[in-house]
């Protein structure tokens, strides 16, 4: 489903992401691990044409993203809070993604009712804009928008983050979903190397920019990965 | 520990983002700086002699309309002076004693531009009423007196800015004074003159604002030291949210789900509704020119283009940075650019339109007069929104919507690019008149504009994908731009 290539960004001379070649089949979900300033955030936002790459390509279902804009039909995205329109109520802006997605207002009214316990009652209905709810509340919100409209690539920037005990194992259920459906390629970003056990087929740890573990998970994963973070 | 508080001021100061903006710009706002200095420096020495020369005392002049200047200073501050309160956060939990923090922030209040402005105006009237033989001590204790008003202003702003709504009050009280003035059925300067004029002629009644100004200042000391927690004056206001759906648009499609999120923009942002208002003050910028015969003739096409054009500028000039804090989910949606600009052009058409309606008023002046500003408005609708939607895609100064300052313009959205676009929006039309007063009359110069109007409107698609081709070279960099808040 993706493709990448040769890919690499610098700044002002320095390499902070450098990835000869990555490729992640249709359905798989795939977990990307690694220290601040490993690189995760610079290659999902090279994913979605965000910053422009300094050498190479990414081709999401053979698009090209830097050249055509057509993958944007059917990849679904939260990198964090700049994705979420301030003014609006939770609803507003499920309606809005949703228009733009072409979604009726019954289509979004369905995901809403089928996600009701993850929102545990904090986010529909409260009388609140986006702006004045807490972090963690935001980021429910964030992560549900990525998912109208079906989209058949969801990508998820430390989704685990501020999140409660509860939410987060509510939120590996949701992911373990989507990876159940074959038509579904997931891409998470974590810090939190158990929770990317639990919910990707396939872990990569980014070091520096570079791609220095590739393992499809198995009982052993979680003891390599945190010896080798160990220092 | 005052050293340490000067110290951060200076930091925050020359790391601010208008502070980093090019040399050209330094220039470009250190000139701006001056030529309005030079006016206001230029009025309060000239306004002796002027008023003097219309055979009229200027002292008692000036206090008759003392009334109305502070009035008008306080709608000005509620409007547009921000309250300095956030940065006291991180100092809360380190060793510095709340008093201090209390004096300091309100003593940094005392240095803003809003006040020190009125210094350029007073100073200069003040030496020379003393140079034209005024009682010296009489003029100090004037001066005084005025100034304590000035900060008083100042005070009360802090003290009422929590109230949302109250510039409206202010506005009403002076439009209602004004109008009673002007129709002569009670004239609230027969009041206030004796007073503002007994500040120089009685000795000691200065000291009745000076006393108010202290008392107000422990006043907001007391306020601000008690509410100095996070849940009391450091709280951020939650608002009621209400859920709109604007279903009506829903017929128009994508395009009516970008005006459905604009409107709502406009309306629950508190900068974007300062922008509202400003462009409402735009339609009366029109009676300085109207029926004003010094002014020459090819100066009213200007008068015609700002009438309907208030939104235009003041709004249209920010597309699309009013979307900036979340650009990032913008470009990666599947919305095809054009949807996107179409969208704000629309809106700026609807407002410019609105604009030209309510404009009517202007019959009073006769059909030409009103005729100027439609032709101004098509020229509006058919070139100036493009251009503006162009400039659009160099202004990369990431907008924040819950603060209301800057709304005359950002410093750091000068660049010289937006500036040279903003040239044809004025100059262009004034030269197209102009071309036609001279070789012809009026109706010719009108022609020529609106001919200008109608042919921008007829290119719209081709323009169109210009400035579709232009945001789409500059989308990396405006992302990166949008992303370094202040």
């Amino acid at each position: 489903m993706i493709q990448v290539n040769q890919l690499s960004k610098k700044y002002n001379g320095t390499t902070v992401l450098n990835i000869n070649n990555l490729e992640i089949p249709k359905g798989q979900s795939f977990g990307l691990v690694g220290n601040n300033g490993a690189g995760k955030t610079t290659f999902f936002s090279l994913l979605l044409d965000l910053i422009q790459p300094s050498t190479g390509s990414i081709k999401n279902n053979d698009i090209q993203v830097n050249t055509s804009e057509n993958w944007k039909s059917f990849t679904g995205s939260f990198l964090d809070e700049s994705f979420l329109i301030g003014y609006l109520t939770p609803e507003e802006y499920f309606y809005f993604i949703g228009d733009l997605r072409h979604q009726n207002k019954a289509d979004i009214d369905a995901l809403l009712v089928q996600h009701e316990e993850f929102f545990n009652g904090e986010i529909l209905n409260n009388k609140k804009y986006l702006r004045d709810l807490s972090k963690g509340n935001q980021k429910k919100v964030g992560i549900i928008a990525t998912l109208i409209g079906n989209p058949e690539v969801v990508i998820l920037d430390e989704p685990f983050a501020n999140l409660d005990p509860t939410t987060v194992s509510r939120l590996k259920k949701i992911i373990k979903d989507l990876a159940d459906n074959p038509n579904v390629t997931v891409l998470v970003s974590s810090h939190d190397l158990q929770h990317t056990v639990e919910v990707c087929d396939r872990i990569v740890a980014l070091n520096k920019g570079e791609i220095v573990k590739d393992i499809q998970t198995s009982r052993e994963t979680l003891q390599e990965l945190e010896s080798f973070f160990a220092v | 520990m005052i050293k340490k508080f000067i110290y951060l001021e200076w930091k925050a100061f020359t790391r601010s983002a208008s502070f980093g903006a090019s040399m050209a710009m330094k220039i470009l706002i250190g000139f701006f700086m001056v030529y309005f200095s030079i006016i206001f420096i230029g009025a309060g020495v000239g306004a002796f002699y002027l008023l003097k020369k219309m055979n009229l005392e200027p002292l008692v002049t000036i206090n008759k309309f003392l009334i109305y200047y502070f009035l008008f200073d306080l709608v000005i501050r509620l409007l547009m002076q921000a309250i300095p309160v956030l940065n006291i956060k991180p100092l809360l939990v380190l060793p510095f004693k709340k008093p201090t923090i209390v004096h300091f922030s309100l003593g940094k209040t005392a240095l803003s531009f809003f006040n020190w402005v009125h210094g350029l105006f007073f100073i200069p009237f003040s030496i020379v009423l003393i140079i034209e033989g005024y009682d010296v001590l009489g003029i100090i204790f004037w001066f005084m007196a005025v100034f304590s008003i000035i900060y008083i202003n100042n005070f009360l702003n802090i003290i009422l800015s929590n109230i949302d709504k109250l510039f409206v009050v202010f506005v009403g009280i002076a439009l209602a004074f004004g109008a009673a003035q002007y129709y002569k059925l009670f004239d609230i300067t027969v009041f206030t003159t004796p007073f503002f004029q007994g500040l120089y002629d009685i000795k000691g009644l200065f000291l009745i604002p000076v006393l108010v100004l202290v008392g107000l200042y422990s006043f907001t000391f007391k306020y601000f030291k008690s509410n100095l927690f996070l849940d009391a004056g450091l709280s951020k206001k939650i608002d009621i949210a209400t859920t709109e759906n604007l279903s009506w648009l829903n017929q128009f499609g994508t395009l009516g789900t970008f005006l459905k999120n604009d409107i709502k923009l406009i309306k629950r942002n508190k900068r974007s509704k300062t922008t509202l208002i400003m462009s409402f003050f735009f339609l009366f910028y029109g009676l300085i020119f109207f029926g004003n015969s010094q002014q020459p003739v090819v100066m009213h096409i200007f008068a015609g283009i700002f009438v309907s054009g208030g939104f235009l500028f003041v709004f249209g000039q920010f597309v699309p940075s009013w979307d900036s804090s979340y650009y990032q989910l913008m470009m990666t949606q599947n919305i095809p650019y054009r949807g996107y600009i179409t969208a704000k052009w629309w809106l700026i058409v609807i407002a410019t339109f609105a604009s030209t309606i309510l404009a009517s008023f202007y019959l009073f002046y006769g059909w030409e007069i009103y005729l100027t500003i439609v032709v101004g408005a098509i020229y509006n609708i058919g070139v100036n929104s493009h251009l503006v939607l162009l400039g659009g895609a160099f202004t990369k100064t990431p907008i924040d919507l819950s603060s209301a300052g800057g709304a005359f313009g950002d410093k750091k959205a000068f660049n010289v690019n937006t500036m040279l676009l903003s040239l044809p929006k004025i100059l262009l039309p004034l030269g197209l008149y102009g071309l036609g007063l001279y070789f012809g009359d009026k109706t010719l110069g009108l022609i020529l504009v609106a001919g200008a109007g109608v042919l921008g409107f007829i290119f719209k698609d081709k323009v169109f994908s210009l400035i579709e081709k232009r945001y789409k070279i500059e989308k990396y960099s405006t992302i990166s731009a949008y992303k370094q808040k202040n």
